[in-house]
């Protein structure tokens, strides 16, 4: 053990590490509402309420069909964004044609929706959510103690993150993708499905919400408002981000994540608003985010 | 009175002497005449929201720009007002101004005055972007400054702060009276709803519709269309802040609830309820939410799941909310 800036090196870098863990979620979530504001055009405000219907599926997985925690992670998500693909079709379809606007009210009523059943079911106090036996325990670094699961979390996510700006950027859906993004009428003229595609953009980007809750699962607790405070601390990543580019989204996460962890550090009382203030200073060098093109 | 023929011309068209005219008249009778029917706590409170939708309906219903951090106005206001009217004591970091604490008008004005201030910080920051990230930049200042709320030592923290006195206006009327207080804010509702009109229909009204119909074609046509939205929106915060100040005299409270975004959402229903871009919209949304809020209040968290319910259906079904489809189906302005 040593000291940097008279901060023993175990606290430095065990903020360092729940920094990286957060900034994982804040990648994950901030992917996800870009791939679905670039389809849809929405800003999706249910998406904090998603990640934590993907803790709750876990949590109910595990407590009623004994499901364990490797394979909740892979049937969260598909349950989650199964109920987002029917939200798109019963909800958000119809609102392509108006302002913007509506698709963030609308997903606003559908928290408070979510969320007030939620609580009426399970109340305001958190769940607990045990840590599968195969990543209990850590290692030693000498430096620091690393516990498993959370090296399994940022590894997680790394590998998540990596594949969807792979499969969007180099290859022929990613393609389909983005040529819709950029004109829906044109690509549906080469006898794309493109309605199709977006509920399943849609499906997708809430499925790695819930695979995020399903990751936070263990480490927070199994709660209703587990989502709302996140969403809005994303929201900013996503300003500061800036519009069109997917690395963009998952390198602002990961970076702002290591930062806000370094507050917590070495002024512990600005770290729940380190980020917006970051917003702001971004907002007022280079008003179009850190990736962004301007319009 | 000239009468325009063609119906969907009188639409189109805000006669001057008319619906709107007719509409205020009796909204002025009904609230004189309420306290000796309804509860004058729960007509207070409904007037002090009336007020705060009718700030936020200048913003989104006039201008097209969708905040989601009005509770910042409305919340710290509220803060400043309870704390002018308690302690009056300003202690920043660098210098301490040792007032006593200040009778409610000034108070109220001395809120928003901070709300004004801190319009016009968030508003310049939040006109940098359009569309949907001007409503997520303004839902994370209101949360930065939620933050800012629950750790400062002036704001108690969770527990708010609390008994602040109604005090006597202009060192005569005593407030502690409900229905002499009861008059101060429909004064103040009054006041602020009026300015509300008159902005909305002065030139500088004109140039923010062209803004939110066609931002482009606007500054072609040599608008600065940033200082229009940068003063639509400290005038909005101004407004949301005197509502709040009010409130905080009225309940002698002031409280974390106020400036949570849960608060910049309810603001939002209330005005979409009523009718976006409505001059009665946000008072008649205002008085259902708070009324239903009220009744229902035995339901628990079933209150928030019928509020999401509103949400989507308004955004799905009822656009135009109870006042613009009132509007719409007698033909008339509203």
């Amino acid at each position: 053990m040593f000291e940097i800036f008279g901060i023993p090196s175990t606290a430095l870098f065990g903020q360092l590490l729940i920094g990286l863990i957060n900034g994982s979620f804040y990648a994950l979530l901030s992917l996800g509402l870009a791939v679905i504001f670039g389809m849809l055009n929405i800003i999706n405000f249910a998406h904090g309420a998603q990640y934590m219907m993907g803790a709750f599926a876990a949590f109910l997985l595990l407590q009623a069909l004994d499901v364990n925690y490797f394979a909740a992670l892979v049937l969260a998500p598909i349950i989650v964004g199964a109920i987002g693909m029917l939200i798109e079709r019963c909800f958000l379809q119809w609102l392509y044609r108006l302002d913007h606007l509506y698709g963030l009210l609308l997903t606003f009523g559908l928290v408070l929706i979510i969320e007030g059943i939620f609580r009426h079911l399970y109340g305001s106090s958190g769940q607990p959510y045990e840590v599968p036996d195969v990543l209990k325990g850590g290692r030693n670094l000498g430096f620091m103690f690393l516990p498993n699961y959370r090296a399994w979390v940022i590894a997680v996510s790394l590998v998540v993150c990596l594949a969807t700006w792979f499969v969007i950027e180099r290859t022929r859906l990613g393609a389909y993708l983005r040529a819709a993004t950029e004109n829906p009428t044109l690509v549906r003229a080469f006898g794309i499905n493109v309605p199709r595609m977006i509920t399943l953009t849609y499906g997708f980007g809430v499925g790695l919400a819930a695979l995020a809750g399903v990751l936070a699962a263990p480490i927070y607790n199994v709660s209703p408002q587990m989502g709302s405070d996140l969403i809005i601390v994303v929201f900013a990543v996503v300003v500061i981000g800036g519009k069109g580019s997917i690395m963009g989204a998952i390198l602002t996460g990961f970076g702002l994540g290591v930062i806000e962890g370094l507050t917590k550090v070495f002024w512990p009382e600005a770290s729940n608003t380190v980020i917006f203030v970051i917003m702001a200073i971004v907002l007022l060098i280079r008003p179009a985010g850190l990736f962004g093109r301007r319009a | 009175m000239e009468r325009v023929v063609d119906p969907l011309a009188s639409v189109a068209t805000a006669p001057r002497m008319g619906s709107q005219t007719i509409a205020f008249v009796l909204m002025v009778l009904a609230f004189a005449v309420a306290p000796f029917f309804a509860y004058p706590v729960f007509l207070m409170k409904a007037l002090c929201f009336a007020l705060f939708a009718c700030a936020f309906n200048l913003l989104i219903g006039y201008g097209g720009l969708l905040s989601f951090g009005h509770a910042l106005f409305f919340g710290w206001a509220s803060y400043v007002a309870a704390h002018m009217a308690k302690v009056g004591v300003i202690s920043l970091p660098w210098f301490t101004i040792a007032l006593p604490p200040l009778p409610p008008e000034l108070a109220i004005l001395f809120g928003t005055a901070v709300a004004a201030l801190l319009g016009l910080i968030a508003g310049s920051l939040a006109i940098r972007r359009q569309g949907i990230y001007f409503a997520m930049i303004t839902l994370a200042l209101a949360q930065m400054m939620y933050f800012f709320a629950l750790q400062a030592k002036f704001t108690g923290g969770e527990d708010g702060i609390q008994a602040v006195p109604r005090g006597r206006l202009f060192g005569i009327v005593d407030l502690s009276n409900d229905l002499a207080m009861y008059a101060v804010v429909l004064a103040v509702f009054l006041g602020g709803f009026l300015l509300v009109y008159r902005i909305i229909h002065s030139p500088f009204g004109e140039v923010l519709k062209a803004i939110r119909e066609n931002e482009a074609r606007a500054i072609s046509l040599g608008y600065k269309t940033d200082r229009y939205k940068l003063l639509a929106f400290v005038l909005s915060a101004t407004l949301a802040g005197l509502a709040g100040s009010t409130k905080a005299i009225v309940f002698q409270l002031a409280s974390l609830t106020d400036v949570h975004w849960s608060m910049s959402g309810e603001v939002v229903l209330m005005t979409l309820v009523g009718g976006l871009g409505t001059v009665f919209g946000p008072v008649a949304g205002a008085f259902i939410i708070v009324g239903m809020q009220n009744y229902l209040a035995g339901f628990g968290e079933w209150v928030t799941v019928i509020q999401g319910v509103i949400f989507v259906v308004c955004v799905l079904l009822f656009r135009r909310g109870v006042i613009g489809e009132l509007a719409h189906l007698l033909r008339i302005k509203l």
